[in-house]
């Protein structure tokens, strides 16, 4: 399944936003997710389930003003 | 002390954490400001490179309070999603909204400000909007639940200093007992100085240290400054008048004409 991950086409086999998180390197991040443009919780991404062409953010703190 | 919603700070500097030569030096501008309060904010983090992570670990050592931002954001909808990630990532309710109106002078959509505003605050967060000098705007902010106001000096990064005097003295005349918290504009120590003197109650400065040739000494000379302005402020100023008047005595002086 490929999905656009921060921009750029990844091609990942989990099927949701859990395992997906982990197969493309965030496992024990400290990272929060959106979906599509809506927030996913922590607690929601074991049951959020992904799709072909989904667009997932992964954002983390970084340096800001 | 500084009351800030449920928080307390002794520090009125409050330092952006963006633009500085490395993190080593970021973290002792910080000591150098002396600063409680530092900004951050959310980035796409690369699954290999996870940047954010090691960002993370330096803020936490340094034990302050953070105050997430929402730069970038030019919609309601992006602001507020951002927000509800902020909360998770950092676990703090306090958040430093931003929704940008116009490219060129990174001027706040005050419309959209406000709605953003009112549907944070109605969420619990503790919403500390980035506005303009606006007192209809202040207004409308404190009725949606706003508890702290940061009115810009300038447009961010330009270090000009505080554009529009008396629009931010009549700001600060209009509220007397909300914390107004000079954001963004500001280049030097003697800006910062001038607005604590003139009863502003903090400022936010990030890229006149960040950016200096020595961003560690230009941290504690910032420091200093707000020391001053502050000081100054509770000393009560006195008025400016538009003619002399002599600080000799006057009677008692000779005739030698």
């Amino acid at each position: 399944m490929k999905i656009l991950v921060n921009g750029a086409w990844r091609e990942g086999r989990a099927a949701n936003l859990s395992g997906m998180l982990e197969e493309l390197g965030y496992r024990d991040a400290v990272v929060s997710t959106a979906l599509n443009g809506e927030f996913v919780p922590v607690r929601e991404r074991e049951a959020t389930a992904l799709r072909e062409g989904d667009r997932l953010e992964v954002l983390a703190p970084m340096q800001g003003g | 002390m500084l009351q800030l919603y449920q928080g307390a700070v002794r520090s009125r500097l409050l330092l952006g954490s963006a633009r500085y030569p490395s993190p080593a030096v970021l973290a002792q501008a910080v000591r150098a400001a002396r600063a409680e309060i530092v900004t951050v904010s959310l980035r796409r983090e690369s699954g290999g490179e996870r940047s954010g992570q090691a960002f993370w670990s330096l803020i936490r050592e340094l034990g302050v309070r953070v105050l997430p931002n929402t730069a970038g954001c030019h919609s309601v909808k992006e602001a507020v999603t951002t927000a509800h990630m902020a909360r998770e990532v950092f676990g703090t309710p306090w958040i430093k909204l931003e929704v940008i109106g116009e490219d060129d002078t990174l001027q706040p959509d005050v419309f959209g400000l406000t709605e953003a505003a009112r549907i944070l605050g109605a969420e619990g967060y503790e919403v500390f909007p980035y506005t303009t000098e606006d007192l209809v705007v202040a207004e409308k902010l404190l009725a949606a639940g706003c508890r702290v106001l940061m009115p810009w000096g300038a447009p961010i990064g330009s270090g000009r200093g505080l554009n529009n005097l008396l629009g931010l003295r009549t700001l600060r005349a209009h509220f007397p007992g909300v914390p107004l918290i000079i954001d963004a504009g500001l280049g030097l120590p003697s800006h910062a100085a001038q607005a604590l003197e003139l009863g502003f109650d903090a400022v936010l400065v990030n890229t006149a240290v960040a950016q200096a040739a020595d961003p560690v000494k230009m941290a504690a000379a910032f420091a200093q400054a707000v020391e001053a302005g502050r000081a100054a402020c509770e000393a009560g100023p006195i008025e400016s008048r538009d003619f002399a008047s002599p600080s000799t005595p006057v009677p008692g002086t000779a005739l030698l004409r």
